[in-house]
């Protein structure tokens, strides 16, 4: 009788246990809360947060003013341009692709669907250095795709278009991955009422799916946008690395470094966080919205 | 044995032939035959010029003069210490990173608190930085400038340009990946289980290793090679920790990096298509999980219809 | 407008979920298509919509054929179990999609979408809600707002695939009701696919009962209810009690007993089955002197309401369920335990190797 009762009154006691000061939690039959987030935040503490915090701390000992002087040197400035504009530009090539791929993954039979599905991450999966080094192989002039593009009078690699390709590269998967599971979710139904209802299939496609889909879509561009900005690897063997021209905001970071110069290096890193903070935080805002129109009503 | 052979070759033949119950058509609202046809060649000119390519390159580059040549750049002494270097660094990230998911996942998922989903933010933050200011943040902390590089230097603790400068950006890059896979999985399977075995009596490890585990483990085993790849592969981070250290301080990618920029093309390339394959290899068991899973739901799936 | 359809087939990989239907929906009535899950009524009715492709046969709109005619040239009404309404969309945009797509010849104004819009809102009592979404919406109002926006488009005929179903039990009285009244008002031609045989018998002009891809039976609820053309709608309509017999003459010969019988076309001592309502047969108190009916004994008086359920095992070992007013059963003096004969007041029979396909269920809801 007791070994009944005894777990059950375990199971009612901690109605009475005390409250904790500041994170405030119901109230739980399990047990190790308090040792599994208290190392959660330690080690988060230890490894992310303190070591981030180095970074605003130690730009504020520029001021704001030794801050502004390193990031609007002209050749930062350009790696600024160049950094933002190509990021932009490669997500919107994934968000229209990414769709596309989305698309014919969930709704289409053809051969290789498995083994495309398979290797859409292989981007995530690839080291970066790998994917550079051979970006740049297949662009150079006397590459795979690069002759063939040189004999068209284009030229891709160590050229700004090349810091394009490499960021279109690692951002594919990112909006593949978040568009996905919204469209398999999209009930048939919902695309048979609106052609019950005499609409065509592209009135369906743009009145009906693409709204739905376009929270996953944002996120999806956020996402290869944030990546894309801060992408190191593949890009610096492709890009050519030229002062003004083809130089990323990372490698003026490295740059910087390389020359000793921490401060600057610092301030630009500074920059770069707080707008991958902002970014983040505008991810979260859209996720949340995902969520909320992903529910079945 | 034979179960397993079976399924890999399930799993190989499922990559060319897709099962045929995988979308019936309705009539009604499916796409004229050539907007499919357009869709899908471009899909496949994409994916073939912006994924195959690549891939087919790395291999390609690397057997250009042979075999010998492709051998001689992966047993050649730098290489071989880059490839214990890398293996040694992963396997100390790795496991710390599945710890911190674990606690982290367990305590977010199962418990209800204030400040939770600021929590998820911050540890999803380093995925957000760019993996060179991830190196950066430890060279501040750590450097002959940094704010313990003086004490470091006299107690003759090096850590940049050392392996814990390393293992240490490699933590932070690969911080979120088990926390991030477990988390969203252990909150869709809710508390009901662990409840009902605590009121049976368990203990806490008993209740997680017998209850909560065997539900986790593919989600976990999903973060784990996650992790793994890209502790294996990061480069950015550690380029800016580690000091380039023939030999000593450089991992497969940086070795990569160095041989690439000394025109040794065919050993880059040969380092590379070791990492290459580990990228394949992460793929292969990736699917295979996701399919197993896929396949476990239709089979949920089918008997709840059955029982209806 | 009338509906038919002819020798229409319909598989699924091996599965056969249409068997050569063919059937008449008349104009203005409103009929339901009623079966057990699987028996392929929600196929006949994405066929008539052109939702789905039959293998072979004809859908006819108006004695013209239209089984070439896309979806959205069908001119169909369609509403969804799961309501299927655009979540992104206000309800008010959700009833006006259809007039908004049509081509820019046909289009109406926005002024007269609005007006259109707001009468149908009105028709369906919500026009208070034009502003919502969706997700704001109960089950019963989402449904509403289904049908307002399957009107909208002034279809020529209206299909509803089991419209109450994902509704609570409460709602969907009401709801059924209303639809009841809101066809009387409009009189368009609407089929409805149920699977509950009293919303179908309590809405429907005429009931359809479709078992494993075939019709069964046709007719207006009284007539499938009361002379049920086969096992399967007499299991399917209500709850049913079986008795094994052979037929001599106008008797039912079960074991030593004889039980009147119907007029029927059985051969002498045919084995075959009676097939008896629970409210027709009558309770007798054996008190030793009556020869009438079977013996059995009183296992269960379960009561609810002013009816009472009078569960008995024949002396053969038999189920049987009988249904009575609570006051006759306090008359009667009838308890428990009791033993008591059983004397059915109509008994429809069946050949025994008919029912074998389709054995009923006793008290099939």
């Amino acid at each position: 009788m007791t070994t009944i009762t005894l777990p059950l009154q375990a199971a009612y006691q901690p109605i009475r246990a005390p409250r904790r000061a500041f994170f405030f939690r119901k109230h739980s039959v399990l047990p190790g809360f308090s040792l599994a987030l208290g190392y959660s935040v330690i080690y988060l503490a230890l490894i992310v947060l303190i070591p981030l915090a180095a970074v605003f701390l130690k730009s504020s000992s520029l001021g704001w003013e030794g801050v502004w002087r390193v990031v609007t040197h002209p050749r930062v400035l350009a790696s600024f341009k160049l950094s933002f504009g190509a990021s932009l530009i490669a997500a919107a090539i994934n968000v229209v692709f990414g769709l596309i791929f989305a698309w014919v993954l969930v709704r289409y039979r053809f051969p290789g669907k498995r083994l495309i599905d398979a290797l859409i991450d292989l981007p995530f999966a690839l080291p970066t250095a790998v994917a550079g080094i051979a970006l740049a192989t297949l662009y150079a002039n006397n590459g795979w795709i690069g002759s063939v593009l040189a004999s068209l009078g284009i030229e891709v690699a160590y050229t700004p278009v090349g810091v394009l390709v490499a960021l279109v590269f690692i951002g594919l998967p990112f909006v593949v991955r978040t568009v996905q599971p919204v469209l398999e979710d999209l009930e048939a139904e919902v695309e048979e009422a609106a052609a019950c209802l005499g609409a065509n299939r592209w009135q369906t496609f743009l009145h009906v799916i693409l709204p739905y889909l376009t929270p996953a879509l944002l996120t999806g561009f956020a996402l290869a946008f944030a990546r894309a900005v801060g992408e190191y690897g593949s890009v610096i063997f492709i890009a050519g690395n030229m002062p003004m021209v083809s130089e990323i905001t990372p490698l003026m970071i490295i740059t910087k470094l390389e020359q000793y110069d921490y401060a600057g290096a610092t301030a630009i890193a500074a920059v770069m966080l707080f707008f991958s903070f902002i970014l983040l935080l505008l991810v979260n805002v859209l996720q949340a919205w995902t969520q909320r129109s992903h529910e079945r009503i | 044995m034979a179960a397993a052979t079976t399924s890999v070759i399930c799993a190989i033949s499922n990559i060319f032939f897709s099962t045929p119950d995988a979308s019936r058509r309705r009539p009604a609202t499916s796409e004229a035959f050539w907007v499919r046809a357009v869709l899908i060649a471009l899909a496949l000119a994409f994916f073939g010029l912006f994924l195959l390519m690549p891939l087919a390159a790395v291999f390609a580059e690397a057997f250009k003069k042979g075999w010998s040549a492709y051998a001689a750049g992966v047993v050649d002494a730098d290489a071989l210490s880059a490839i214990k270097l890398t293996l040694l660094v992963a396997a100390i990230a790795v496991p710390l990173n599945l710890v911190f998911g674990v606690a982290a996942a367990w305590a977010i998922a199962k418990f209800e608190f204030r400040g939770k989903q600021f929590l998820i933010t911050l540890i999803d933050l380093p995925f957000s930085v760019s993996p060179v200011i991830s190196g950066l943040i430890y060279v501040l902390l750590f450097g002959a400038q940094g704010w313990f590089g003086a004490v470091l230097e006299a107690h003759d603790i090096r850590i940049l340009f050392a392996v814990p400068g390393i293992v240490l950006a490699t933590v932070f890059v690969t911080f979120p990946f088990v926390a991030r896979e477990l988390i969203p999985l252990m909150q869709a399977q809710g508390t009901d289980e662990e409840e009902a075995a605590v009121v049976l009596g368990a203990s806490g490890w008993t209740t997680f290793r017998q209850v909560t585990l065997p539900n986790i483990k593919w989600g976990l085993l999903y973060g784990v090679i996650l992790c793994n790849a890209r502790a294996m592969g990061e480069f950015g981070a550690v380029s800016v920790v580690s000091g380039h250290i023939r030999g000593r301080t450089n991992t497969m990618p940086l070795q990569v990096e160095i041989l690439y920029n000394e025109y040794n093309f065919v050993a880059a390339f040969a380092v590379a298509t070791l990492l290459a394959l580990l990228a394949l290899l992460t793929l292969g068991v990736k699917s295979l999980i996701e399919w197993h899973a896929a396949d476990g739901g239709q089979q949920n799936a089918f008997i709840e219809r059955g029982e209806k | 407008m009338s509906i038919s359809v002819s020798n229409i087939n319909k598989r699924f990989g091996s599965f056969t979920a249409l068997n050569d239907v063919t059937l008449e929906f008349p104009s203005g009535h409103l009929v339901a298509l009623l079966g057990p899950s699987g028996c392929g009524k929600t196929t006949l009715l994405r066929i008539i919509a052109g939702l789905e492709k039959a293998d072979s046969g004809e859908v006819f709109l108006e004695g013209v054929n239209a089984s070439k005619l896309h979806v959205r040239e069908r001119e169909v009404g369609f509403v969804f179990q799961h309501y299927a309404l655009f979540r992104h969309m206000t309800v008010f945009d959700n009833v006006a999609f259809g007039l908004r797509v049509k081509h820019r010849d046909l289009r109406l104004s926005d002024a007269k979408i609005r007006r259109k819009v707001q009468d149908l809102l009105q028709l369906v009592q919500l026009d208070w809600l034009a502003d919502r979404y969706p997700a704001q919406l109960s089950g019963g109002q989402r449904q509403r707002i289904a049908l307002a926006r399957a009107l909208a488009v002034e279809p020529r005929v209206l299909l509803l695939d089991e419209p109450f179903g994902a509704l609570d039990a409460k709602v969907r009285k009401e709801l059924r009701r209303w639809l009841r009244q809101l066809h009387d008002e409009l009189h368009i031609t609407s089929i409805f696919v149920t699977h509950d045989q009293e919303e179908a018998l309590e809405v429907a002009d005429r009931v359809v009962l479709m078992d494993h891809g075939k019709v069964e039976q046709i007719g207006t609820p009284d007539e499938v209810y009361d002379h049920p053309a086969s096992p399967f709608v007499y299991g399917f309509l209500g709850s049913v009690n079986l008795f094994h017999g052979r037929v001599d003459g106008q008797e039912l010969r079960v074991g030593d007993h004889a039980l009147q019988l119907e007029a029927h076309d059985l051969a002498h001592d045919a084995s075959a089955i009676g097939y008896v309502r629970p409210h027709e047969v009558q309770l007798l108190v054996d008190d030793g002197e009556v020869q009438d009916g079977l013996p059995a004994h009183v296992l269960r008086i379960v009561s609810s309401g002013a009816l009472a359920t009078v569960e008995l095992t024949r002396d053969d070992g038999e189920h049987v369920e009988v249904t009575v007013f609570r006051d006759y059963l306090r008359q009667l003096g009838v308890q428990e335990g009791d033993r008591v004969r059983l004397k059915p007041q109509r008994i429809r029979v069946f050949p025994a190797e008919s029912a074998k396909l389709a054995t009923p269920q006793l008290a099939a809801a």
